[in-house]
Order: C-alpha cells, then structure tokens, then sequence
C-alpha cells in the first residue's frame, strides 16, 4: 500500500515538475498511438463501411474475419510486422526496424479491425429504408455512403475511441517494433515495463498513471463531440 | 461539396490528426545513414551502465545507438541475421561459436563483474557460506529449494546451466525448478516474491537490492566470473550492417576514457563498483 501512494505521489511530482524525459515519453505515446488511430480510422471506416453495403458472396465469411481481427493479439502483429521490416525482410530496404514509424504501422493494424468492425455493425444497423431513401432523393453512391457515416457518427466515435484505448495500452508489439529506445521510441506502456523490470515500482506506477490520465482526457474530449452531436 | 456542410466535426478531427501526423514527423527525422542497432543484455541497460555511456558515444561521433536490450542469446540470434551492427554480450561460449560461424569479427574484453547466487535471507536450503557454486546448487537441489532460472538462453542462463552441467544435475522438468523466460531485473523479481533462489550477475542485483527481498549466499568463486566482450557484426557477410558505426562503438567501449567511467559507474549510488575494466587484458589473467 505504501508502495502505491509513493507511486502516486511520485506521478504527481513527474507531472508537475514536467520532467522532460516523462513528457517526452507522454508525447511520443500520444504521437505514435494518434497517428495509428487516424491511419486505422481512414481503412477501418471506408473498408467497413464498403463491407456493409455491398452484397457479395461470402460477405459473412469476410465479416467474421473482421470480428476475429478486432481481437487480434498484438504481439503476433509486432512478430509479423518485425519479420517483414528487418534488414532481411521483404520491406527491409526501408530502414524502419526500431522506429516509431514501425510502430505507427504495428498500432495501425492493430487498431484498423477494430475500428472496421464498430464502423461496420454500426452502419448495419441503420434502417435499411434509409439507403432507399437517401438513393430516391437523387444522391449517387458515394454520396450515400458518406450520408450513412454521418449518420452513425456516435458508434463511430466509439471506435475511435476503442482503437485508441487498444493501442495506446499496448505494450508487446510495440516493444518488438519500437525497441524501447530511450528518448527515442520508448512509450508509456515500454518505459512501465523496463523500470518494473528495473525494480523501480514507483516509477512504474507513476507511468502508468499518467497512462491512465491520458486516456482519461482523450476519452474524455471525444465523448465530449459525441454527446454534443446528440443534443443537438 | 454540399455534403460537407454542417461537419464541423469531421474537419476538426481531420485538422487534429494532420496537426499529429505533421508533428509526428519532426521527432522521426533521425539521420538513417547515422543509425547503430546495439544488441546487448539486460544487465547492461538494468544496471543503468548504457545510460550513462551511450550519450556520451552520440555527442562524440554523430552516431544515433538503438540499444536493443535482450539476452545475449537473442543478442547473437539478431547479429547472425545481421540484424544488429555491434553487440555487448557476457555468454563467453556462445561468442566463441559465434566468431567460428563467421557471423562477428573483432572480438574484444571490454569489462567484468561476477555472478552471484542469491536467494532469502532465511535460506532454506542452507546454502549460505558454501564456497563452491556448484556444491551450493547440489545443496538446493538436495534440499527441493525453489530455484528461478532465466529460461531465456542469455548469458545468466548459459552460465546457469553450466554450473548444472558441473554438478551433474538435470533440473529442467523438476518441480524445484522453475523458468520465468524474462530479464535478469525482472527474474529477480519473481525471486523476491517466491523467496527463490537464483543466479545472478552483480550488477544488476546490486541496481536493484533497494526492492528485493534477497541476499548474497554463494560469491567469488572462480566459476562465477561474468565476462563482457564486445563483437563487431561481420559485414563482409551483411553489408546492409554499419561496419563503420559498429567499429566506432567497439572502439569507443574500450578507449581509457570510457573504461575510466566503468571503473566508477555505481561507486557514489552503491558504495562499490558495478563492474570492472578489462580492455586490453586476457581473459585468463581476470580475477587475480
């Protein structure tokens, strides 16, 4: 117990004497894990959304794949993105083992079939008249489609915020990918790894609070433009 | 563009993420030509010894180290893909195979400390005050007491198994005997909790005594001498490997001046040096 509370206060000392190391590694978290947000909301909603409205055979079989990838263990995405971007791999040439960018990629595959499946149960669910009606009143497909995504914006939200929530959390893939390079490509969840490794628990607890504060107030702005959406 | 009107929304969020993506760039724009892959143990970063030394490497030559601290099993593992450029290991046979098999070149002494065998301060196994590490391991053995292995083929364990071999016990499968598969900081750990006994390197014991529940029962014995060379990848077998970085780093390891800090690393924190310099000495002469 004591442990905890001197982590706590250890958290609130990093924070408030805005220790660069630890705001370096707080931004760099939010950076990669962003960046991999924003990259898997462009494939996870125009893929999703595609799936849900087009007809085609074996449409259930694709969506099955795309449930089983919402849980898709990180570590067998760091293993496979590893094996294709190092000096040996197939995108070798490319230089990006140990960078955050190979831990942009690892996150963006992480978190795309999450945000493809949210986006697709939640477009299914609109009323199928909808898309009849919207077609009926003169739009063409794209415009149909974008109409249909303005419309479930709140589920859509959800799987920002879920894809957020799975990668910036994550720790295996990108301690495969990154490296936990020091002030380099060492995130929140690498760095509370190392110092618990290092037996610096206070440190680690510390970490991992403001783990927790930053997903707080991510969360927190993004369902603040949900809920506005709604009343209005 | 009429669909667009009233998304005050979706443009927010797109400005949000460019302003991210933009940012993002800034911090990646590392020189890649400059780029060194360090692989080395855990023991090395624990101890906080790199910390202090890789700095002082970049402001000096230019060069950006990517220390990647694994075993040094995985260390060689990554330097016979050529997926490393240098690597500090302490696993004296698997360096040797390693330098046969043509994989690194340019094998240098860079420092010692020694192993110790560890365990709770009430010591079950009554191994507290035996001289010999193999006769120590006998003892625990004898006495069913909980041993935690590394598991990870680093260089703790290769040395681990064999002072096993030495005392002619198999203890893979016991019930006694246990892996964890993690660093040495986090095997001492689990230790600490499980009131285990383990082998350790010094160092990193010494880094972290402060939250372990765990003393030194069995040390100096000549068999439990931890030795660190560091290798040079062969890049006439990789040349995508940075020769000339990795020379740099293997140089910079053994120059006076960085040998002067590893004499004092951990001598204000700890009382006692962490390890101790060797570049330019033979590994038969260490420990005399």
């Amino acid at each position: 117990m004591e442990l905890i509370i001197q982590g706590i206060i250890k958290a609130f000392e990093l924070i408030i004497s805005f220790d660069p190391e630890v705001m370096g590694i707080t931004w760099l978290s939010l950076k990669i894990s962003g960046t991999a947000t924003f990259i898997s909301l462009f494939f996870g909603v125009s893929i999703g959304a595609g799936v849900a409205l087009t007809d085609f055979p074996g449409k259930r079989i694709v969506i099955s794949l795309i449930n089983t990838g919402m849980g898709l263990p990180p570590v067998v995405v760091g293993l496979f993105v590893t094996i294709l971007i190092w000096r040996s791999g197939p995108l070798g040439f490319l230089e990006i083992l140990y960078t955050p960018y190979a831990m942009i990629i690892a996150q963006a595959i992480i978190a795309t079939p999450i945000v493809m499946g949210i986006s697709l149960a939640s477009i299914q669910s609109l009323p199928a008249n909808l898309r009849l009606q919207i077609l009926s009143l003169g739009a063409s497909r794209l415009q149909m489609a974008w109409i249909l995504i303005k419309e479930s914006k709140l589920p859509l939200l959800a799987a920002v915020m879920a894809g957020f929530g799975g990668v910036i959390s994550e720790v295996g893939a990108s301690i495969m990918v990154g490296g936990n390079i020091k002030g380099y490509s060492r995130v929140l969840t690498t760095a509370t790894v190392m110092e618990t490794g290092k037996g610096n628990f206070d440190i680690a607890i510390a970490l991992g609070i403001i783990l927790l504060i930053l997903a707080f107030l991510v969360n927190l702005l993004l369902t603040h433009v949900q809920q506005r959406q709604r009343l209005r | 563009m009429k669909i667009f009107k009233g998304s005050k929304w979706a443009i927010t969020i797109l400005v949000a993420a460019v302003l991210v993506v933009t940012g993002a760039a800034n911090v990646f724009a590392a020189p890649q030509q400059k780029n060194i892959i360090l692989a080395t143990t855990t023991s090395t970063q624990d101890s906080g010894l790199l910390d202090v030394l890789i700095p002082i490497f970049e402001k000096e030559t230019g060069y950006f180290v990517k220390t990647i601290a694994v075993g040094s099993g995985q260390a060689m593992a990554m330097g016979k893909k050529g997926e490393a450029d240098v690597m500090l290991v302490h696993s004296p046979d698997a360096e040797k195979k390693f330098i046969e098999e043509g994989c690194g070149v340019n094998r240098r002494l860079v420092m010692h400390n020694d192993f110790i065998i560890v365990g709770p301060s009430a010591d079950p196994a009554k191994i507290k005050g035996i001289k010999s590490s193999t006769e120590a391991l006998k003892q625990i053995a004898k006495a069913n007491g909980l041993f935690t292995s590394r598991g990870d083929n680093s260089g703790t364990h290769s040395q681990e198994k064999k002072l096993w071999k030495t005392a002619g016990i198999t203890p893979g499968g016991q019930k006694w005997y246990q892996e964890t598969g993690l660093g040495m900081g986090q095997t001492l750990n689990v230790t600490s909790e499980k009131k285990g006994y383990t082998l350790a390197d010094r160092g990193t014991y010494l880094a972290m005594k402060k939250s372990l529940g765990l003393d030194i029962l069995v040390e100096g014995d000549a068999a439990l001498l931890n030795i660190y060379h560091v290798i040079e990848v062969n890049s006439s077998k990789w040349p995508k490997a940075n020769a000339r970085g990795a020379k740099a780093f293997a140089d910079f390891m053994v120059s006076k001046k960085t040998q002067d800090i590893i004499k004092t690393f951990g001598v204000d924190k700890y009382g006692s040096p962490l390890f101790f310099p060797d570049a330019g000495k033979k590994v038969e002469d260490l420990g005399k």
